[in-house]
């Protein structure tokens, strides 16, 4: 990706030397320069600031709606109104369609705090990637999706030893019905994909998801801007082009926001549900 | 590794986005922690408790409006078997207002024929009684009638047998003019 766009690069210059230059983005993109507390290791930068302002807003939004639900509780008023639904509908989704559904409702509602946290804070801060003043995910920089991950495997690994003891090693390292000449080949590929491929692809797949579509956003809108403004004649008309990708990826990075905080839930559920299930 | 890496690594022109910068990290943890704490204890205790009470509402009430629909029923069946009851009863009443309507009519029956009876009876023996004052009344009068025509005929008797029939033919025509 980054190659493709630095060879983007170099073959638009020329003709960018001409009219105000067009700068192809880089992964510097995402090294943004520090705003505060610069040289300290909490230094923030704009993703930084707009991770704790997703934080802040997830904080205030559920509060109300955790407030609404206390208050319906206390009141007996079991008939919620129009803001009351969104919320249940919001919170059901992870608990019902996710949790419920790949868990049960017992283990379900033991994992859904976790689950519930990671779904919303990859939904919050995926879309900031298409928020006018915002325009870059939370979660394209590596630290919020490891965290996460990290989590993920913190969680399944307590829940296979919590249900199994030592036992979910061997299961899991072991698989019943192999013969035993085979678990030299089968053990290392399966202590690969479970303890290994499971949290880095949990973190790479989010974080590249959303590097990819920054990068493609900016890319389309620049490259807007540089044909409506700097580029003559017939080269302004491919503006309305780029423009119209631009649009479209917008509608697309919607679409990848909330899909990658189901993927990136679901599959945590499905992990903790193997590490839970008797027999792999 | 150290902080010093991620410095050049951030600064370099191809900077890695698979290695974590510490601040990166740490403000991630943060993010994590809050949220998690947040929903784990706050958003979703409140979110769980709303449900159930509502569940546990919804099954209050259906079972109450059960229990309601089980009481109207009672109560109807109740009110049915009230309302035969009070049918059998209206119709025992009638039927032995019908039967005692019927027994005092015969004894009406019975009363009349005996008090028929009885003015027959009386009537009989007043007619009877008439009848026997009017014998003795007659028997009386025809005593005189006779006497009377006895004297008649013996006073007549010495002159002519003629004239001794014209008085008994005389005494019939006044006893017969008397009579009328």
């Amino acid at each position: 990706m980054v190659q493709t766009l630095s060879l983007l690069n170099t073959v638009l210059n020329p003709v960018a030397e001409a009219g105000g230059g067009f700068e192809a983005p880089t992964i510097e993109e995402f090294y943004p320069e520090v705003v505060l507390f610069g040289g300290t290791p909490f230094e923030l930068n704009r993703i930084m600031l707009i991770r704790l302002l997703v934080t802040g807003l997830l904080v205030l939004i559920f509060t109300l709606w955790s407030n609404r639900f206390r208050k319906s509780t206390v009141e007996g008023q079991f008939v919620p109104g129009r803001f009351q639904m969104f919320g249940e509908m919001a919170l059901n989704f992870v608990r019902k369609s996710i949790a419920h559904e790949q868990l049960g409702e017992k283990d379900g509602d033991r994992f859904l705090p976790l689950l519930t946290t990671i779904f919303f804070i990859v939904l919050g801060m995926n879309i900031t990637g298409i928020i006018p003043g915002l325009n870059i995910a939370g979660t394209s920089v590596i630290g919020l999706p490891l965290i996460l991950a990290l989590a993920a495997y913190v969680t399944f690994i307590y829940a296979g030893i919590r249900k199994h003891g030592l036992a979910f090693f061997k299961t899991a390292l072991f698989p019943a019905g192999v013969p035993p000449a085979f678990y030299i080949l089968v053990t290392p590929i399966e202590f690969l994909s479970t303890f290994i491929l499971r949290p880095v692809t949990l973190a790479l797949r989010l974080m590249m998801n959303m590097i990819a579509g920054h990068l493609l956003l900016v890319l389309c809108f620049s490259a807007t801007q540089y044909f409506f403004f700097n580029s003559e004649g017939i080269f302004k008309t491919f503006g309305v082009g780029t423009f119209t990708f631009g649009f479209v990826f917008t509608l697309f990075e919607m679409l990848v926001a909330f899909l990658q905080a189901y993927v990136f839930t679901l599959l945590t559920t499905v992990y903790i549900q193997l590490s839970l299930a008797d027999e792999h | 590794m150290t902080p010093a890496i991620f410095e050049t690594m951030r600064t370099s022109a191809a900077a890695n986005p698979l290695v974590p910068a510490t601040a990166d990290l740490i403000w991630s943890a943060v993010v994590f922690t809050i949220l998690l704490v947040f929903f784990w204890f706050k958003v979703l205790p409140n979110f769980k408790k709303n449900i159930d009470a509502r569940t546990e509402a919804i099954e209050g009430r259906l079972a109450l409006a059960e229990k309601a629909q089980a009481e109207a029923a009672a109560k109807t069946a109740n009110i049915e078997a009230e309302q035969a009851e009070a049918r059998a009863e209206a119709a025992q009443i009638r039927e032995s207002a019908r039967a005692e309507g019927a027994a005092i009519l015969a004894e009406l029956k019975e009363q009349a024929s005996i008090e028929a009876a009885r003015m027959t009876e009386t009537a009989k023996k007043q007619i009877e009684a008439e009848r026997q004052s009017a014998i003795i009344s007659l028997r009386a009068e025809v005593g005189s009638l006779a006497i009377d025509l006895a004297s008649a005929v013996v006073q007549n008797n010495l002159k002519e047998d003629k004239s001794a029939s014209a008085i008994v033919d005389g005494f019939l025509a006044d006893l017969e003019e008397n009579s009328k």
